[in-house]
C-alpha cells in the first residue's frame, strides 16, 4: 500500500516518477512550463549566455509575457522588452504574447489553454501559484533558478510541508475570494505558510468560480507559501473545457483523506466580513468597519489578484451612476487584453470612465510601483492588489490599503474606505423598486 | 575554503524584511550589481549604502526576505559589501536564490537580540557557531545542507549544472 500523500506530494512524486515523496527531501523536478516576463528573465538569459549555455530545453514549453513595464515606461524599460523579445525570436518560443495580445503573464497564463491539472510550471515571479487553482504544481524562482530550468527543463526543490484549509459554507453577498484570503492570511500570519504549499478544500470551495480560486492561490506567497493549490474538480474541468486545454493533458489528482499536514484550519465562509490589509503588512488585515472613513487618494482596480472580469463586473455595478469623489484618482487595469475586450464588449469600461475613473492599458501598473499610478509622498490608497509593503506601489511614504474590487469601488466613491454593502443593498433597492 | 568568517554586524531587530526594503522595484530596470548595491535596503534604512562596509554581516529577524522572487535583492546585499545574512528563518524564494549564488544565509535563531549594531561576529561555518566576540555569548546552527555547499564551491547553481552535464556526457 503506498502512504498517503497531500495533492503537492502527489504531483511531485508522480513527476519524479515515485511512489512517494516526503517533506523535506531535496528534489530535481522536470517542470512542464516556463513562464517568462520581461524583469526576471533577461538576466536569467544574460546568466546563460555568459557562461555558454544559451539554449532552451523546449521553446514549446515557454510562455513569454512582457508584461511589468509595458509599454515601455522608459528607455530601461525598452531594452528589457527588446532583450525577451529578441531571445524569442532567437530560440522560436513558441508561446509569445506581445503588447495588445498579452496583459499580466500570470492571468494570461491561467486563461491560455495551455497549463494543465498535474503539471508543474515554474516563473521568476513570486505570484506564479496563481496557477495552482487549477491543480497544478506553481511555484516561483529567482532568475538563476529560471535560467536553469530553461536550460535543463528541471529545478531543485524541498518538498514542502502542506498546510490545509478547509472552507465550509457560502460567502454573504458583498464578500469575496479576497476576503477570504486576507483573512486566512490574518490568522496565520504573513510567514504563516513559510515554505509550506496550501491546499484549498472543503465542501465550501465547490461555491467559488475558477476566477475567485485564482486570487485564492495567487496570494500564497503573502503567507510565505511555496505554492497554493486546489484540486481539480467539475469547476476546473468546465473552465478548461472552455479554454481548450486537451483533456488527455489532464492528470487530476486529489489528496489522499489521511495525508499528512503541518496544519490543518477551517474557514467558515457564511460568517466572514469584508477584510481590510492595512499598511504596511498583506497579514495586517482588519474588518472592513475598523477601517471606514479612512480617508484615501488613490483607488486601485488591477493585478493578477484581482484584474480579472469578475473583477471589474462587481466594480462596475457599484460604480454605475455613480462618480468618483472628487479627490479621489481612481485606476482601472484590466489584467489582459482579453478582460479588456470582454470588458469593452460588456460596456464595462464606459461605466467607469463615465465614473470619471482612467482606464489603463492591461500590464502590472502601479501594482508594483513602476508606471501607471505611482503613489507620491503620504498617499493613502485602497488597492486590489496583493501587496502593500513599504513603498510597493511608490514612495515609500505612502500607505496602501488591501481589499476586494468591491471596497475599492465603493471607497472611490465615497472618497474613504467604505463597505461595499451598503451600495449593494442600495442596488438592490434600486433595482426592486 | 576558509570556515571561519568575521564581520562587523548590522541588525534590524525586525521580521518579515522584505525583498521591496532590501531593493525597491524602481531600480529593477538595471540588473548591474554595482548600482542595486548603491541602493541596498534604502526604504528601509536610508543610511544603510553609506554605513556598510565590505565585509560586514547583516542580523534581521523572522522571514527575511519576504515579497518577490528578484534575486536583485541577494546581489544588492553582496553588491553592497555584505559577507553574509544571518536571520531567524528566510522566506522560500530568497533562501534559494541566496545557495543558488553561493551567498551565505544562516539560520540562527535569536542573533538579532544576542548582537548589537557594531558588535564583532565570528562564524564557524563548519562547527556551526556564531559568536559575539564583544560579549563571548556562542549560538549554534544546523549546518548548511550538502546541496548547498556543492554549489557554492562550484561558484553558482549554473555553474553546477553545468559542470554536471560535462561529467555526464
Ligand atoms: S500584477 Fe503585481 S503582483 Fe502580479 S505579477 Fe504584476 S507586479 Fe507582480
Amino acid at each position: 500500500m503506498t502512504q498517503p500523500m497531500t495533492l503537492a506530494e502527489k504531483i511531485l512524486a508522480a513527476k519524479v516518477g515515485r511512489d512517494v515523496v516526503r517533506p523535506g527531501e531535496l528534489l530535481e523536478v522536470p517542470v512542464d512550463w516556463v513562464l517568462a516576463h520581461e524583469i526576471t528573465t533577461p538576466v536569467a538569459i544574460r546568466m546563460l549566455e555568459q557562461r555558454g549555455m544559451d539554449r532552451v530545453w523546449n521553446p514549446a514549453r515557454v510562455v513569454a509575457v512582457p508584461d511589468h513595464t509595458v509599454p515601455a515606461k522608459d528607455i530601461a524599460s525598452a531594452r528589457l522588452y527588446q532583450r525577451l523579445k529578441t531571445w524569442v525570436q532567437k530560440h522560436g518560443i513558441e508561446h509569445w504574447y506581445d503588447v495588445g495580445r498579452g496583459g499580466i503573464a500570470h492571468t494570461v497564463f491561467e486563461a491560455s489553454g495551455l497549463p494543465a491539472p498535474g503539471e508543474v510550471v515554474v516563473s521568476g515571479d513570486s505570484h506564479t501559484p496563481n496557477a495552482g487553482a487549477l491543480g497544478m504544481f506553481a511555484t516561483g524562482v529567482g532568475s538563476t533558478d529560471l535560467a536553469g530550468a530553461i536550460y535543463a527543463g528541471t529545478f531543485w526543490l524541498k518538498v514542502p510541508e502542506t498546510l490545509r484549509i478547509d472552507l465550509v459554507g457560502q460567502l454573504r453577498p458583498g464578500v469575496y475570494a479576497k476576503d477570504i484570503i486576507l483573512e486566512v492570511i490574518r490568522r496565520i500570519g504573513d510567514d504563516g505558510a513559510r515554505s509550506m504549499a496550501m491546499e484549498w478544500g472543503g465542501p465550501g470551495m465547490a461555491t467559488l468560480s475558477m476566477e475567485e480560486r485564482f486570487t485564492l492561490t495567487n496570494m500564497a506567497v503573502e503567507a510565505g507559501g511555496m505554492t497554493g493549490i486546489i484540486a481539480a474538480d467539475d469547476v476546473t474541468q468546465a473552465y478548461l473545457r472552455e479554454k481548450g486545454t486537451p483533456e488527455e493533458r489532464w492528470c487530476i489528482f486529489q489528496p489522499d483523506p489521511d495525508a499528512r499536514y503541518a496544519e490543518r484550519i477551517e474557514v467558515n465562509l457564511s460568517e466572514l466580513e469584508p477584510v481590510v490589509a492595512f499598511p504596511n503588512r498583506p497579514g495586517n488585515g482588519h474588518p472592513i468597519a475598523e477601517a471606514q472613513g479612512i480617508r484615501i487618494d488613490q483607488a486601485y482596480l488591477g493585478s493578477c489578484t484581482n484584474g480579472r472580469i469578475s473583477d471589474l463586473r462587481i466594480a462596475a455595478s457599484i460604480l454605475r451612476g455613480r462618480r468618483v469623489a472628487d479627490h479621489v484618482r481612481m485606476i482601472v487595469v484590466p489584467a489582459t487584453q482579453a478582460i479588456y475586450k470582454q470588458a469593452l464588449r460588456e460596456g464595462l469600461l464606459e461605466i467607469f470612465v463615465e465614473a470619471g475613473a482612467t482606464v489603463s492599458y492591461p500590464s502590472c501598473g502601479a501594482c508594483l510601483g513602476m508606471h501607471t499610478g505611482v503613489l507620491g509622498p503620504d498617499d493613502v490608497c485602497i488597492s486590489s492588489t496583493n501587496r502593500n509593503f513599504t513603498g510597493r506601489m511608490g514612495h515609500p511614504s505612502a500607505q496602501i490599503y488591501l481589499a476586494s474590487p468591491a471596497v475599492v469601488a465603493a471607497s472611490a466613491v465615497a472618497g474613504a474606505i467604505t463597505d461595499p454593502r451598503e451600495f449593494l443593498t442600495e442596488t438592490a433597492t434600486q433595482l426592486s423598486a | 575554503m576558509s570556515t571561519t568568517i568575521r564581520g562587523r554586524v548590522h541588525v534590524y531587530r525586525r521580521d518579515h524584511i522584505n525583498t521591496d526594503e532590501i531593493i525597491p522595484a524602481r531600480y529593477l530596470t538595471s540588473d548591474d550589481p554595482e548600482y542595486l548595491g548603491l541602493h541596498a535596503m534604502e526604504d528601509l534604512d536610508p543610511d544603510f549604502p553609506k554605513k556598510v562596509q565590505s565585509g560586514d554581516i547583516l542580523i534581521a529577524g523572522k522571514n527575511f526576505g519576504t515579497g518577490s522572487s528578484r534575486e536583485h535583492a541577494v546581489w544588492a546585499l553582496r553588491a553592497a559589501g555584505v559577507a553574509l545574512v544571518i536571520a531567524d528563518n528566510y522566506a522560500n524564494i530568497f533562501y534559494r536564490n541566496a545557495i543558488n549564488n553561493g551567498f551565505l544565509a544562516l539560520e540562527v535563531p535569536g542573533a538579532a537580540e544576542a548582537f548589537e549594531t557594531g558588535d564583532e561576529a565570528v562564524v564557524d561555518l563548519r562547527a556551526g557557531t556564531l559568536t559575539n566576540s564583544r560579549t563571548g555569548q556562542t549560538l549554534t546552527f544546523a549546518p548548511l545542507p550538502e546541496f548547498a555547499l556543492k554549489v557554492r564551491e562550484a561558484g553558482g547553481y549554473l555553474e553546477y549544472l553545468k559542470a554536471r552535464e560535462s561529467a555526464a556526457s
